[in-house]
């Protein structure tokens, strides 16, 4: 059970947005769409959901492709920035009206949730706002049992607060009914601990797809005198390097060996690891 | 977590449980959180923090009850007891022999200076 995305192209006459990706998304797993604005996550997200058609290529979810399929389309539910809802619907009725089309929509959570959030039901979604608006899409996304959830830039505009709650909600929801959770984000830092497995996009195309974990074990950062720095790199894969002063620190791609005098080692998060290979890529 | 610290999370994670059982906090035959407990608490992955109880689990100290959660194993204080006396031989002990033999001080002469310790420490 997955969705597979086979040689998906996306161009849109002066641009390519999606360059033919193909990637699976198994069951059960978090995974991380991470890239820069432009690398194309918003439009494979919103083919993978049926929003727009593909200029080439396909999608698949249990099998079943997509294309004027209902059934399929019906497993996933994206949560994304625009709202899907009539203006002058009061929040309320979205909710009925998500339980007509999805019925497996828990309203008792959903009112539970929007409670928690300090979200009137009665607020016309046209007056909410934008920290509001993006809760009230948000908890919709937490309330429906669909076993493929997505959410495009979920936390934007959304408070510190507001963010950790939606962070410990997600996880709960998903340790009690696991699903396929696709979280597209800028705030790498925030959701890293969440992500299993990282999927990083770069002008349409895929540039790593595994498990996050193996992209932070196989990098480390090295810091120390520039010049020790520097001759500790030679033959060495260096992502990025920067300079303060007579120090130098560089993120290393590769397994950490035995550690110099002089020199010290350290772990890269997620999010170093993605901006150092970021600094790469824009080098070639 | 602690994300400046070099240990990934899993491991902070069975250090923080082996702390639990250590200080009485979880006691033998008493259940500890649940994977998704964890989860949500730290922010962290399921899968992540079923890899740091699995350590816990591989050194016997926890075990699981089918349909209940994972429990304190009989014993397994004493067990991290003795780890942990173990590891203060090897971390402490033979360093400060080592050092005391470097100086030139004998079995007794060091012995005076642990009881002066023990009275100069709180």
């Amino acid at each position: 059970m997955s969705i597979e995305i086979t040689d998906l192209t996306k161009d849109y006459g002066d641009a390519l947005a999606l360059d033919s990706v193909t990637l699976t998304l198994g069951r059960d797993k978090i995974y991380g769409l991470l890239g820069n604005n432009g690398a194309g996550k918003s439009t494979l997200l919103s083919i993978l959901t049926g929003r727009q058609y593909p200029s080439a290529g396909k999608v698949t979810i249990d099998g079943e492709e997509i294309t004027n399929n209902d059934s399929a389309l019906g497993k996933v539910y994206l949560v994304a920035e625009q709202n899907m809802f009539p203006e002058d619907m009061k929040v309320s009725s979205a909710f009925d009206a998500a339980a007509i089309f999805y019925p497996g929509f828990d309203r008792t959570y959903a009112e539970k949730l929007a409670n928690k959030f300090g979200l009137s039901l009665k607020k016309k979604i046209k007056t909410l706002s934008t920290g509001y608006a993006s809760i009230f899409r948000l908890i919709l996304g937490l309330s429906v049992d669909v076993p493929y959830l997505i959410f495009d830039e979920p936390v934007l505009g959304l408070d510190a607060q507001h963010r950790d709650m939606f962070y410990r909600l997600l996880l709960e929801r998903y340790g009690e009914k696991p699903c396929t959770v696709v979280i597209s984000t800028h705030l790498i830092a925030e959701a890293a601990d969440l992500i299993e497995h990282a999927v990083i996009l770069r002008d349409g195309r895929i540039l790593r797809d595994c498990p996050s974990e193996e992209l932070t074990m196989n990098a480390y950062t090295v810091s120390g005198p520039t010049e020790l720095v520097d001759r500790y790199l030679e033959g060495r894969h260096a992502l990025s390097s920067n300079i303060l002063g007579g120090l130098k620190s560089a993120c290393v791609a590769g397994e950490r060996g035995e550690k110099p005098d002089g020199l010290e080692f350290s772990r890269v998060s997620l999010q170093d690891y993605f901006i150092s290979l970021m600094e790469e890529e824009d080098k070639k | 977590m602690n994300y400046q610290d070099e240990k990934p999370i899993f491991l902070q994670l069975a250090e923080q449980l082996e702390e639990g059982i250590l200080s009485g906090a979880y006691p033998e035959e008493s259940r500890v959180p649940s994977i998704t407990e964890y989860s949500v608490n730290l922010k962290i992955n399921p899968a992540t923090a079923l890899k740091g109880i699995n350590l816990l689990v591989d050194g016997g100290l926890l075990y699981k009850k089918r349909g209940l959660g994972m429990f304190v194993a009989t014993g397994a204080r004493e067990k991290l007891k003795n780890r942990r006396k173990n590891q203060f031989y090897r971390d402490y002990v033979e360093k400060l022999i080592r050092e005391a033999k470097n100086l030139g001080l004998d079995a007794a002469e060091l012995e005076t200076l642990i009881e002066r310790g023990f009275e100069d420490v709180d």
